[in-house]
């Protein structure tokens, strides 16, 4: 039994790999990016929608509601962001159910590479929103003595994404592989229904934890103008 | 040989010890935390979108360390570190 796709390997040329979680993640690339070009291609604007695109409507409405839920921020700049992390996520882990396919989410790898992708984002939404000093006193805040905390909890969250999708995923492989081996049958469809529950709910904490984030890094200075106004106000009072 | 066998025993024992113990603690954190949001939820319906939305990213941070524990245990099981360093002196 492998943990991680990473270790099956279809084709080797030299020092590169071809192996299982490449090959499937392409596979979600391919039908997300066709599935979205077959639907959007034409779109209608009347009352009669196919089904397809009514599904579509759905999901990117549901993604922008729930974004501006969470950051109390117009969703248009982080929608493309946000909506890709949890498409990919939510699509390979519910492809999981389909015989032969490992998802690609199933390996540190994968996982790793988004949560880096957050990493970066993070500063750059809160750079453009707030310009970089701004952005950088945000670490400094509220004493300089947080520094060293505030760059610890930077990076062990992003750790925390990484491995927590990693293990979740993982963990529904690993208990279906051994489950299989004690009680072929009936346990291990348990188990993977189970495991669709646990990929959907992975799939939005991860986008929604991205946009706690994000929010967090780019709602610095309306907290401050808020607090801000709210000492004036006191002093005003205390003057009076 | 001895070695090899001790550092086997050793990775069983800790990985069962890890998901033991590294399981009760996030589960009763959960337990409080979902009985929280029930009484908040039958306090407040209407809010109960929010409270849903805030208890599954809490339950999340919860859950992942649990989740840590039982990476550790895998890795403790299926890719033990210390096997590889003593397997050529095992063997030969």
């Amino acid at each position: 039994m492998t943990i991680s796709p990473d270790n099956v390997v279809y084709w080797q040329y030299g020092p590169f790999q071809l192996n299982a979680t490449l090959v499937f993640t392409w596979v979600v690339m391919a039908l997300l990016t066709i599935g979205s070009w077959l639907i959007t291609r034409r779109l209608s604007t009347g009352t009669e929608l196919s089904r397809w695109q009514n599904l579509l409507e759905v999901v990117v409405t549901g993604i922008r509601d729930q974004i501006e839920d969470v950051s109390h921020q117009r969703a248009g700049r982080y929608l493309p962001f946000i909506g890709t992390l949890f498409l990919f996520i939510i699509i390979s882990n519910l492809l999981n159910m389909v015989p032969g396919f490992s998802p690609p989410t199933g390996s540190l790898s994968t996982t790793t590479a988004l949560a880096l992708c957050v990493f970066v984002a993070v500063p750059l939404y809160g750079i453009a929103r707030e310009g970089p000093l701004e952005y950088l006193r945000h670490y400094i805040r509220p004493t300089p003595l947080m520094l060293p905390f505030n760059l610890i909890g930077e990076i062990s969250r992003t750790v925390a994404l990484a491995v927590r999708l990693y293990g979740n995923i993982m963990s529904g492989t690993v208990i279906v592989g051994i489950l299989l081996s004690l009680t072929p049958f009936f346990f291990p469809v348990v188990m993977q229904l189970l495991g669709l529950i646990t990929g959907v709910i992975q799939a939005y904490i991860f986008a929604v934890l991205a946009m706690v984030y994000i929010a967090s890094a780019t709602s610095a200075r309306r907290q401050t103008e808020n607090a801000e106004a709210a000492e004036e106000t006191d002093e005003d009072r205390s003057s009076d | 040989m001895e070695t090899y066998a001790l550092i086997g025993m050793m990775s069983v024992v800790t990985a069962g010890l890890t998901i033991a113990i590294g399981s009760v603690g996030p589960a009763l954190g959960e337990g409080r935390a979902v009985a929280q949001a029930m009484s908040a939820i039958a306090q407040q319906p209407d809010e109960s979108g929010t409270i849903t939305r805030t208890l599954f990213v809490g339950l999340a941070m919860i859950e992942s360390t649990a989740i840590y524990c039982f990476v550790v245990a895998m890795i403790l099981i299926f890719a033990n570190p210390f096997w590889d360093a003593v397997a050529p002196v095992a063997g030969g």
